[in-house]
């Protein structure tokens, strides 16, 4: 049995998706960002329409900015959310 | 300095206290984000009655304490600071304060635009409004990257 990762959502996503966190044990053949994201968007009607469009989609795994190539590993803590707009 | 924070802030005690006993200081910067009660997004001129903004908790202090560290790295500081409120703000309210001391007013000027410009793109901070139309997400603006690619 694999360790979940920690999933975390903000702003419109978290908003669109439902909730903010979650923890979930990811599949094996779920290796990289976009497969995460490919696999989260069958999850169901709500993730499927957060995540339609992955231009305006950012990732930071264990708090650092990453690609859609980079691994995905047990117990990251994964991170999911618009372009930033503080300041 | 960092301080990710609920709470306003007294501008005239910040910025004394960033130069204070630091007699090798020449000058102090500073940028003072406010809330505006507009906006234009998508064409139109929107009303905003309110914004709140969220934050990623341990991130953001991470990416402000890296792009603190990068100013220091290219301009010789005395001394910086960085407050950024989350919650709900009203127009004129606050939102953000950037501030650099250094022997030479130059740097001080340029790391202060430096910081703003990097905290904008870098920082993971969002901002909803309330408008007439109800409540919505601020987009990202491409300016905001053309701004932060000046200093490549």
């Amino acid at each position: 049995m694999n360790a979940p990762v920690k999933l975390l959502y903000f702003a419109w996503l978290r908003a669109r998706i439902g909730h903010a966190e979650e923890q979930v044990v990811l599949p094996s053949d779920v290796r990289d960002v976009a497969g995460l994201l490919e696999w989260l968007r069958r999850r169901g009607p709500r993730y499927a329409e957060a995540l339609r469009d992955l231009s305006v989609i950012r990732v930071a795994v264990n708090q650092d900015y990453v690609g859609f190539e980079h691994p995905v590993r047990e117990s990251d803590e994964i991170a999911i959310f618009p372009p930033v707009t503080g300041g | 300095m960092i301080r990710v924070q609920r709470e306003d802030f007294d501008v005239g005690h910040e910025l004394e206290q960033l130069a204070a006993g630091d007699h090798t200081v020449g000058g102090v910067a500073s940028f003072i984000g406010l809330v505006r009660d507009f906006n234009l997004q998508g064409g139109s001129a929107d009303r905003v009655a309110a914004m709140t903004l969220e934050h990623y908790p341990r991130m953001t202090e991470r990416k402000l304490a890296e792009i603190e560290a990068e100013a220091d790295r290219r301009w010789p500081l005395s001394a910086t600071l960085i407050i950024h409120r989350y919650g709900r703000l009203e127009p004129g309210d606050r939102i953000v304060l950037v501030a650099t001391a250094s022997p030479h007013r130059e740097a001080a000027l340029a790391a202060c635009g430096f910081l703003i410009d990097w905290l904008k793109t870098d920082a993971p901070f969002w901002k909803s409004e309330e408008t007439p139309a109800g409540e919505r997400w601020v987009e990202a603006r491409a300016e905001d990257d053309a701004a932060k690619s000046r200093w490549r």
